[in-house]
């Protein structure tokens, strides 16, 4: 569904990543590790087309990124879950009305998504936060409202940057569940982190590659938990 | 109708009911200003461009249809002359009537300047009649050629001299109105384009939020542009309607229409501003907003 092809990117004349090949298959689940700086997000990012390569193709459901006009990467983006480590609110508008948003902006009625998100705020346990503003919510709460606005549209593909960052364990292997449930729905999920017990903890629960991103290049591809 | 107004209230507000751009800040206020008082500057503009017109209009139908003949003779040729005036006037074909003037009536238009009681015997005065003309009026030329002859002494005087420049500057300054409206408008527009564009990058965020969740650029345009075109029609509204009190209350068209106000069906100009005001507002943050998205990735 996505895949990355000979992709290089970089700021400004310097090289962060380059020679990067990645494929994110329907039911496939992969965890990106490296360490702080080493790209990951901006990896995923890539994915998400809110970054181009600067040499490579990004090919996102069959088409290259490149010439893909607006409307068609908006609509790509739709098919694309996307939880940030910071999870990215609209702070004036109640956790329901964000996580609502992807089926307002793909034109679904309110009435019909009220009844969406209802299930799915029970769902990742925030029934009783529906009304609370994000500033008012929990770090581990914020993430689970994050990730009910990611699959609120059922898309494709699930790309977490540090869903787990701000978590404490209990909650980091719910969250895990959360994903691993997704996947058996046949999403393709990609995780990027540095908690390698999250890593171990996904052993035995579903079959996922590491990949580990480290000066600029994708070094250790393919290994199984 | 209860659903229907659940549906325009549900468009109006943006995303369906949720208020996507934050409804506070200070380009809310910029906007509802600037709208309030350009809209009040427009109905003032607009109260002096019908005013001068309606002094043209006036002048031009009033003025065009009247003329003067002014008979100045020595005494002993006077009764004479204007008799022989009289006779021309009644024989030239574009003159609907003619009225000799009584000396009381002569005397009384120049009261203002040289006082009502004016020595009848120290200023002997001219004979004037006033005359009326036909909606196609006379041969001027032709009228003062024959006057030259038949009585020496009387000038027809068809008021053209001042009337033309008048009318002219009455004309020119409907003109100048029309552009400080005009004018007026294209301000509205920068302003709010000025205020959207500060509205845009204040709300960044909010943008990266959109995009991040699929939103077409379409959308995330509608959302700022229904924002600030109802700010923008809010506060022309408010402008409007205290611009058209003061024209009413301090600017009162006069008892023939001369007022520098409104008069009778004027008054629908005021309504008008607003609805223009939120056009200016939507075109100008339309432009302001797929330029910003433009630059995003």
């Amino acid at each position: 569904m996505i895949e990355l092809e000979d992709v290089a990117f970089g700021y400004g004349g310097s090289v962060l990543m380059t020679g990067i090949a990645l494929a994110l298959a329907p039911g496939s689940f992969q965890f990106l590790t490296g360490p702080s700086g080493a790209g990951k997000t901006t990896l995923l990012r890539l994915c998400s087309m809110h970054l181009r390569p600067t040499a490579g193709t990004a090919r996102v459901f069959g088409r290259d990124a490149a010439t893909m006009t607006r409307d068609e990467v908006a609509a790509a983006r739709r098919r694309i879950g996307v939880v940030h480590q910071d999870c990215r609110f609209l702070d004036h508008l109640p956790v329901a009305d964000n996580v609502a948003l992807p089926l307002l902006v793909a034109g679904r009625s309110r009435q019909a998504a009220d009844r969406d998100v209802a299930e799915l705020l029970a769902w990742v346990g925030l029934a009783g936060q529906a009304g609370a503003l994000p500033p008012a919510l929990s770090g581990g709460e914020r993430q689970r409202a994050a990730l009910a606005r990611a699959v609120v549209t059922s898309p494709d593909v699930i790309l977490a940057d540090e869903p787990t960052g701000n978590l404490d364990w209990e909650m980091s292997l719910r969250l895990l569940q959360l994903l691993v449930q997704l996947n058996r729905l046949g999403k393709a999920v990609l995780v990027a982190t540095h908690d390698l017990n999250l890593i171990r903890a996904a052993k035995g629960q579903v079959a996922a590659r590491v990949l580990r991103l480290s000066g600029g290049r994708i070094q250790q591809a393919g290994a199984e938990l | 109708m209860r659903r229907a107004l659940a549906g325009l209230a549900r468009r109006l507000s943006g995303g369906d009911g949720v208020r996507i751009v934050p409804p506070t800040g200070f380009t809310a206020r910029l906007t509802v200003f600037s709208a309030a008082a350009m809209a009040m500057l427009a109905v003032f503009a607009l109260a002096l461009a019908l005013a001068a017109g309606r002094f043209a209009a006036g002048w031009e139908a009033t003025l065009a249809r009247a003329a003067t003949v002014r008979v100045a003779a020595p005494a002993g040729e006077l009764e004479a002359q204007v008799a022989a005036a009289l006779r021309v006037l009644d024989q030239t074909p574009g003159v609907e009537s003619f009225r000799r003037l009584p000396e009381a009536e002569r005397r009384a238009l120049l009261a203002p300047w040289l006082g009502a009681e004016l020595p009848a015997a120290d200023l002997p005065l001219p004979e004037l009649i006033e005359v009326t003309l036909g909606a196609e009026g006379p041969d001027a030329e032709g009228l003062r050629l024959r006057l030259a002859a038949e009585a020496p002494g009387a000038l027809y005087d068809d008021h053209g001299r001042w009337r033309e420049p008048a009318v002219a500057a009455a004309g020119r300054l409907r003109t100048v109105g029309l552009a400080a409206a005009a004018l007026i408008a294209a301000a509205t527009a920068a302003m709010v384009a000025l205020a959207a564009q500060a509205s845009l990058a204040a709300n960044r965020g909010v943008i990266e939020v959109l995009r991040l969740v699929g939103a077409r650029d379409r959308f995330i345009v509608a959302a700022f542009v229904r924002r600030f075109t109802l700010r923008a029609l809010a506060g022309a509204a408010a402008g409007a309607a205290l611009g058209a009190a003061v024209v009413a209350l301090l600017l009162p068209a006069g008892p023939l229409s001369a007022g520098p106000g409104f008069s009778g069906p004027e008054w629908l100009w005021p309504l008008a501003v607003p609805p223009v005001a939120a056009l200016v507002a939507f075109a100008a943050t339309r432009l302001a907003a797929v330029r910003v998205l433009r630059e995003l990735p």
